[in-house]
């Protein structure tokens, strides 16, 4: 068999002897588009319907995040990080408070290290059930979306109970959490963990086999290990290259260092291949849910915290696996209540640098099938 | 009730006698009623079909769909229709006018007009049965490709021309192999008239989807990719080319495309039941009702079957739209070109040499296979065996060849490319602890 690259990517050759002295067409996609998953603009340079250039703007969703954070307290910047992926709202929160804590040596107890994997790992399942929903509408096939949707519910209503929000929740304090796990926590997350893997399958059994979707995905979007460290890629769109690094596994925070769990790696890098990997992490996302809430210690929820947060004057970076990739927070103290800079690592930015590489020579509907298996969001990509 | 129902083309006949001439009356005023019952009919199936496909769609989707108006969202069509009469009728600034306000009419003309000649059932059932009624539907829909790339052109937009240009490729690609598909029916049915394929099915007792399984998946998947449908609505992509040829087209004249796709799929699905399901034949009902003398409840009767034949492969429709992904523009040519042309040709060349075989044992053996030609191939029961073999044994040829055509294409490659993934589990490093006193730090803070 030939290389996959080469197999599958299609001529471009032929532009440069074109007969006709036809010029380009340019294509705007979005900033309103159905499939650039919010306000992205790609700039497409097409001969015919295949791309030869591309370019992204972004910036259109804008807030000023990090200058905001510079004018706020460190508990008051806390609820601005949920906001950033508002997909992934709890893992979000979650770097942010263990930023602050790191920095300031607070020890937070053992439940509520528990309870914070717990939640962020069904917040990872959340989502990657979004990507794949969204990822199928992309390629076409529209009923996985709302299937998709059937169990993201079932968490966000977990979500709900705790946090008192669906998807903008403020998850957690700064040494903890702002309450215990409600009173059936432990019991809705084992039905959820015990009726999940059925549903998975049935998703699978109408997409990996899939004719179509083979032939939409398999080939598309090629990148290899050493472009995808080259350019930054992290989480699921490095492993679907075959790259272990996993920030659970070589830096574990919250109670991953009790957890077993494997990571999924892929082979090729293309499309195909980070479905494979997104999918089997959320199997494997159910497995830490699982053995958190059988081992979930008894205990506070909350340490003590100093009623000012005044870290001690110097630079820190702290970062969690986060669905879309690694999410970074590096920060500067000048040891006053206020960060004097705050920097957010945005997995679904840096990613985002990987799709002029990996859609060149491909067609306007790969196009799509990239952005979406890249899985971005616009609100942490322009913060 | 329903006798004095069914008594009333005779009732209505007699009554039109005492006003007109006779002629007028045949040529004149039924056909008008015909097509007027016609359009009424067919606009209020379209208009029901959105129901339905909402309806579907919500149940394979674990929702409920249309609910609020009316009885379980019954007048939901109704409500649509009214919401898009009262939109706004916008034409983009640089728009080419005319062409643009032409459009859909064209579209839902071509999809309309050939419900003249589709057998709906026998005698008053039809509105006028042209002899070339095949070629008729084959002419007349191809037409339709002309409105999309008239409004794709016409709307100034990008989106809109790219989707006009996938659009007419695509049509006039799968016309080509619809169009040959139709031949191994044709051979056995000996006309071109719509009524007489149906005719010689029913005269027979038999289905040429029985004769034909390969000329039937290629003409329904044809169809499906004529009728832009999923997994080949490519021109109107929604998540690549946000509508394709009607981007800018919005309230009464986006109703019309709306409405002449839904025309179209009809069609499609009205004439796949003729040529290959048997139309309004169905067994025991000649016999039951014709033979009795109750002749308008044999019309109405057969009508009602074709009727539930063309709304079972309407159903494959919705099926198919919400189940599967959407083929990439390329791909789509490939399918067209390199499995389904090869494959109506097969068909066509099996489908003969089945006929020339049955034709040549019939005399000289002694095996008596052909019963008449009256109306269609009548075959007797060893001819119909011997057809229906050569049926089964075109399937497998069809696929033989198909793979030997195709074997190192890179779409019947795919299951080998098919790789699982690994399962590592990565050793674990440090927990991630900051250093908590200022002197570790990566630098010096500024002031």
């Amino acid at each position: 068999m030939k290389d996959v690259r080469t197999m599958h990517q299609v001529e471009i050759a032929t532009t440069k002897n074109a007969l006709l002295d036809a010029p380009e067409m340019t294509l705007n996609m979005g900033p309103q588009h159905p499939s650039t998953h919010g306000v992205l603009r790609v700039v497409l340079k097409l001969d015919g319907e295949t791309v030869i250039d591309l370019d992204c703007d972004v910036g259109y969703l804008h807030r000023g995040m990090e200058k905001i954070a510079e004018n706020r307290t460190y508990t008051m910047i806390a609820p601005y990080w949920d906001r950033l992926d508002y997909i992934a709202a709890v893992s979000n929160g979650l770097v942010w408070v263990e930023t602050v804590e790191q920095m300031i040596g607070l020890d937070v107890p053992r439940r509520a290290h528990y309870i914070r994997t717990i939640l962020t790992e069904l917040n990872r399942i959340a989502s990657h059930l979004l990507w794949l929903g969204t990822h199928a509408l992309d390629i076409g096939a529209v009923t996985i979306l709302l299937w998709a949707f059937r169990e993201r519910e079932e968490i966000l209503k977990i979500f709900e109970r705790q946090f008192g929000a669906r998807l903008t929740c403020h998850a957690w304090r700064i040494g903890g959490m702002p309450n215990d796990a409600y009173d059936d926590f432990a019991s809705d997350v084992k039905r959820f963990v015990d009726n999940f893997p059925k549903r998975l399958d049935e998703y699978e059994t109408v997409l990996s086999e899939n004719r179509i979707w083979l032939s939409r995905t398999v080939g598309i979007g090629v990148i290899s290990g050493e472009e995808a460290i080259a350019i930054g890629l992290s989480g699921p769109s490095l492993r679907g290259s075959g790259v272990a690094w996993d920030i659970r596994k070589a830096r574990p925070y919250a109670a991953y260092a009790d957890m077993d769990f494997d990571v999924p790696l892929g082979e090729n890098g293309d499309t195909y291949d980070r479905y494979l990997v997104r999918m089997e992490e959320m199997r494997q996302s159910r497995r830490i849910v699982k053995q958190a809430i059988d081992n979930l210690p008894d205990g506070p929820v909350n340490a003590k915290v100093p009623k000012l947060i005044k870290p001690p004057v110097g630079d820190y970076y702290h970062s969690i696996e986060g669905p879309k990739g690694e999410i970074g927070c590096y920060l500067v103290s000048d040891g006053t209540q206020q960060p004097w800079r705050v920097r957010v690592r945005p997995p679904s930015f840096i990613n985002l640098q990987a799709l002029k590489q990996m859609s060149i020579g491909h067609l306007v509907a790969d196009v799509v099938a990239i952005i979406g298996t890249l899985d971005i969001v616009l609100g942490e990509i322009d913060r | 009730m329903l006798f004095a129902l069914l008594a009333a083309p005779s009732f209505i006949d007699s009554l039109l006698l005492k006003f007109f001439s006779e002629p007028t009356v045949n040529y004149v005023i039924w056909p008008f009623i015909q097509i007027g019952l016609v359009v009424v009919i067919t606009t209020g199936w379209v208009a029901y079909a959105t129901y339905l496909e909402r309806k579907i769609s919500a149940f394979m989707q674990a929702r409920l769909g249309p609910m609020r108006v009316g009885p379980w969202g019954l007048l939901q069509p109704i409500a649509d229709g009214l919401k898009l009469l009262t939109k706004e009728d916008f034409i983009p600034e640089n728009a080419d006018r005319w062409i643009f306000f032409v459009a859909p009419y064209i579209a839902v003309v071509a999809a309309f007009i050939v419900l003249a000649v589709v057998p709906f059932g026998p005698d008053w059932a039809v509105i006028t049965d042209v002899n070339i009624g095949v070629l008729f539907v084959l002419a007349v829909s191809s037409v339709g490709v002309l409105a999309l790339i008239l409004a794709g052109w016409s709307s100034n937009s990008k989106y809109a021309l790219l989707g006009a240009l996938r659009s007419s490729a695509q049509m006039v690609s799968y016309e080509v192999s619809m169009g040959l598909a139709i031949i191994g029916a044709l051979m056995f049915a000996r006309t071109l008239s719509l009524s007489g394929v149906v005719g010689a099915q029913a005269s027979n007792s038999i289905w040429f989807l029985l004769y034909q399984p390969v000329g039937f998946m290629i003409f329904l998947v044809s169809g499906i990719a004529e009728n832009n449908r999923a997994p080949f609505d490519l021109p109107e992509a929604e998540s690549e080319l946000v509508a394709g040829f009607h981007t800018e087209y919005s309230g009464f004249r986006w109703s019309l495309f709306f409405m002449a796709e839904y025309t179209a799929m009809v069609v499609v699905t009205a004439v796949a039941t003729t040529l290959y399901l048997g139309g309004w034949y169905f067994p025991f009902v000649y016999r039951l009702t014709e033979a009795k003398g109750y002749h308008n409840v044999y019309v109405v009767i057969s009508l009602l079957v074709f009727l539930a034949k063309a709304g079972l492969l309407l159903y494959l429709y919705f099926w198919l739209r919400w189940t599967l992904p959407r083929f990439r523009y390329d791909q789509l040519m490939d399918l067209g070109w390199k499995w389904m042309l090869p494959a109506a040709l097969i068909n066509i060349v099996i489908t003969a040499i089945g006929v020339t075989v049955i034709q040549g044992l019939d005399n000289p053996s002694g095996m008596h296979t052909i019963k008449s030609l009256s109306a269609g191939l009548g075959l007797t029961a060893s001819g119909k065996v011997i057809a229906i073999a050569f049926g089964i044994i075109n399937l497998f040829l069809t696929a033989g060849v198909l793979s030997l055509i195709n074997w190192r294409s890179r779409d019947f490659n795919l299951k080998k490319q098919r790789r699982q993934i690994r399962l590592v589990d990565l050793p674990k490093g440090k927990p991630a602890v900051m250093p908590a006193s200022p002197g570790d730090v990566v630098s010096e803070a500024r002031p």
